[in-house]
């Protein structure tokens, strides 16, 4: 079997089970009020997850998302207030901006050969300081047309299926295409193999570089859209910390963190199990929602652990291949 | 001819690469390219590939003149490369390593089933068909993922297919396989160029050689109309009947280590060695002999999978540098630069690095007592620096060489590896380095270096050993260590019939 897949087997196990052990506790969470919630709630987590996956699968990082997410919400909310467009063209401006601010980064990465890490480090300030500049406070977004994204459809047993819970899966599902069925995918995986030879093997790391901090920079615009309808508000300090909240969803969906291998189903995966995690402590009712934190370090560290186990099994695999 | 160059010059700032080189390869034959460190090959290679632009000189392919500016644009004018390391992507699947580029799509998106027969196709005829297409490359041998580099070269280009020490990690079967699959590619009517330190690999597989040396070509020939002597003479370009210094060889002292059957795999063949008291051991051989590589296993930086080390008092644990710094072992590495200097720190922390080390930091070794120990060694090796706070980086090679040496005479190392002791210092410091190995030596420190230059070895060994293919194939004594008895062991057939 393919050493490759075991982490997304694990990450799946390990969300079944803990599944299994909430539904024996509290049998009310096997309900399709829980998982439409559970999409709801993870909507813009699971967004700039399949955006930090391609990222993270072509050995990169980008430490701006979760700034982005904060920029586009208090974006639209001064937007919608103090100008008379669309919500629909306000977006359109809006995607318009994070892709190109992504494109700028990886242009800057690939350009100056410098890490992405630091290129991105300085995207977050950038991006947080922007949103600072077009307000310091909460503005609420009040127009007619956010009711209409925020209907739903009431799936027998009562639970809710959000659009912003359907856009979350359809961009799993495009970002699942993109990595794992396209010519682009294939580059993308082949620079996280080794930008080097992706090069000899006729790759123009530059393009899909600046393509994919682009398609992370969109993804991360989708991701304020859904939680500027999930919160109904623009505030710039929101969203603190979600670009390492997405990583390390990443790393749980079984991608190795530096490149070349892993699933963007995976990180759907990842998400849930996160939001799972709360869930369970919100039925608890009486648990500190630091537990969620705990739980995630601890899952992490497995799943490095894991990684390590399988790169290693691998190589003594291979000294036995001839 | 399919491929011609002529009068190729590639001028770097300072050296000259290559001097109006000239190379032909025909249809349907195997063309080895030989030479040393620095005899231009890997530059010439560059310059057909289009990694390097050339300063002048004229290439042509199917008699057209062609000027690749990329390996991209090499490939697609028919000239494929296959290096060492394998230039593949581990992580995806071999079937998206043999059709990346071209991975037949429909609406967009890649067709995994009509990839799979792709590579499937491009694979048949190389023995591959245990090779499940759909498992990443990185599960497969060395051995397999070069012939699968080579199949997606051929697919690709499909004229010049250039393999540069394609063997250098095989073992004795794999290549045989590679070989084959070269030999049927031959006959298929591809120009094969192929580069590798192992003459006998070349006698076994190319049809003409070619050799080139300090940027100059200087012979073409039928490789079947060539012997050993004459190729390694065109090589080295040594004269023979040269006067040379010996160092006198003095009284047989104290055995001090053995070892016995070290080796491993891919590496180096297992070897026997004993080290004497006082005695400066020699390791000659061609580039990729397995010099640096039996020096490696010596001081565990490649720790040997077979074989055990002793001396008087038991068995000496080599399993890596610290516990070979341990049992009083050196080891100054070739690479200065890299391996052997810190170029930030200066002369005096550098010098205090290994002794420190072995103390353990939580004892650090006083400030003065460094700067003694500094200044003693600054005066003993006569090293030219203003002061011992400045920087290694800045001081000339010679100067850094002996820094690497303070470092370890501080140490004071029973036994010192020292691997191209001389490699990019001028003359005067050359002399002095020597001479401070004899004095080293009567001191009775064992000293094992790897030289190219065969002056050097003969002028400072007790014994001479030399290694072949990663073997250590004969040893000299005494008088019989001089460039003629060395280069014949050099060119020897068969490990028996070494020892002339």
């Amino acid at each position: 079997m393919n050493s490759r897949v075991l982490p997304l087997y694990a990450t799946i196990a390990i969300f079944l089970v803990a599944y299994l052990i909430c539904y024996l506790q509290f049998p009310a969470m096997l309900s399709t009020r829980v998982i439409g919630n559970l999409l709801t709630d993870n909507a813009y987590l699971g967004l700039v997850g399949v955006g930090m996956t391609v990222v993270i699968l072509s050995g990169g990082i980008d430490l701006s998302v979760g700034s982005v997410i904060a920029f586009a919400g208090v974006f639209i909310a001064v937007m919608l207030r103090d100008t008379g467009l669309h919500p629909l063209a306000v977006f359109a401006l809006l995607l318009a901006v994070t892709s190109a601010f992504g494109a700028a980064m990886g242009g800057l990465i690939h350009g100056l050969a410098m890490p992405p890490f630091i290129v991105t480090l300085a995207g977050m300030f950038l991006a947080r300081g922007a949103s600072y500049m077009l307000t310091i406070e909460s503005v609420p977004i009040d127009h007619a047309f956010y009711d209409v994204l925020r209907s739903y459809y009431r799936m027998p047993g009562g639970g809710r299926l959000t659009l912003i819970g359907v856009t979350m899966l359809l961009a799993v599902v495009v970002g699942i295409i993109l990595a794992h069925r396209t010519r682009f995918g294939t580059a993308v995986f082949a620079i996280g193999g080794g930008a080097q030879t992706a090069r000899l093997m006729g790759v123009a790391v530059g393009r899909t570089t600046v393509l994919i901090y682009a398609f992370s920079g969109f993804m991360a615009g989708l991701s304020g859209i859904v939680f500027s309808i999930y919160t109904g508000s623009g505030y710039p300090l929101a969203t603190v910390g979600t670009e390492l909240t997405a990583i390390a969803t990443v790393v749980i969906g079984g991608t190795i963190l530096t490149g070349g291998s892993g699933y963007v189903f995976g990180t759907l995966v990842g998400v849930l199990t996160m939001g799972l995690i709360q869930t369970y402590i919100v039925f608890d009712g009486s648990l500190s929602s630091w537990w969620t934190k705990i739980v995630i370090g601890v899952l992490l560290l497995l799943f490095i652990l894991l990684q390590k186990g399988l790169l290693i099994l691998g190589q003594r695999q291979r000294s036995k291949m001839t | 001819m399919l491929l011609t160059i002529d009068n190729l010059s590639k001028t770097f700032p300072g050296t000259v690469a290559l001097d109006s080189v000239r190379f032909d390869l025909k249809a349907g034959e195997v063309h080895a390219l030989l030479g040393e460190n620095g005899a231009g090959k890997s530059t010439l290679i560059k310059c057909l590939t289009g990694v390097h632009a050339r300063d002048s000189g004229d290439v042509r392919l199917h008699g057209e003149p062609v000027s690749p500016g990329s390996t991209l644009e090499a490939q697609e004018l028919g000239i494929g490369t296959v290096y060492q390391e394998v230039n593949l992507l581990p992580n995806l699947t071999v079937a998206e390593n043999l059709t990346f580029g071209r991975q037949p799509t429909r609406f967009g998106m890649v067709s995994v089933r009509r990839m799979r027969e792709d590579a499937k196709e491009m694979l048949a005829g190389f023995g591959l068909d245990h090779v499940n297409v759909s498992r990443e490359l990185g599960a497969y041998s060395v051995a397999v993922q070069q012939l699968i580099a080579i199949a997606r070269a051929v697919a690709l280009s499909g004229k010049v297919l250039i393999l540069d020490e394609p063997t250098a990690s095989l073992d004795a079967r794999e290549t045989e396989m590679l070989f084959e699959v070269v030999r049927r590619l031959r006959e298929r009517g591809l120009g094969i160029v192929f580069i590798s330190h192992f003459l006998d690999q070349v006698f076994d597989l190319s049809d003409r050689l070619t050799v080139l040396r300090n940027g100059k070509h200087i012979v073409t020939a039928e490789t079947a109309g060539m012997d050993r002597l004459g190729l390694i003479h065109h090589m080295l370009g040594h004269e023979l009947d040269k006067a040379e210094d010996r160092r006198t060889t003095r009284s047989i002292r104290n055995e001090r280590l053995h070892f016995k059957g070290l080796g491993r795999r891919g590496k180096i063949e297992p070897f026997d060695l004993t080290v004497r008291e006082g005695e400066v051991i020699g390791l000659a051989g061609l580039l990729g002999s397995g010099r640096t590589e039996t020096a490696d296993i010596l001081f565990g930086r490649t720790p040997a999978d077979r074989g055990e080390a002793t001396d008087p008092d038991g068995t000496i644990d080599l399993s890596n540098p610290r516990a070979a710094i341990a049992s009083g072992f050196g080891y100054a590495p070739e690479d200065r630069k890299t391996d052997g200097i810190i170029a930030d720190l200066s002369i005096r922390e550098n010098i205090a690095l290994a002794l420190q080390a072995r103390r353990g930091w939580a004892k650090p070794i006083p400030r003065g007592e460094q700067r003694a120990l500094a200044d003693d060694y600054i005066r003993r090796l006569d090293i030219r620096t203003s002061d011992a706070e400045k920087a290694v980086g800045d001081l000339s090679g010679g100067n850094q060489q002996k820094v690497v040496l303070a470092r370890w005479l501080a140490m004071n190392p029973r036994f010192l590896i020292l691997d191209e002791p001389t490699r990019g210092i001028d003359v005067g410091a050359h002399a002095e380095i020597l001479k401070l190995i004899s004095g080293l030596t009567d001191r009775g420190m064992s000293i094992l270096m790897i030289s190219s230059e065969f002056d050097e070895l003969i002028a400072a060994s007790d014994r001479v050993i030399v290694l072949r293919d990663r073997r250590h194939v004969s040893e000299l004594v005494g008088d019989e260590i001089e460039t003629s008895r060395i280069i014949a062991a050099i060119a020897a057939h068969d490990a028996e019939g070494a020892a002339l």
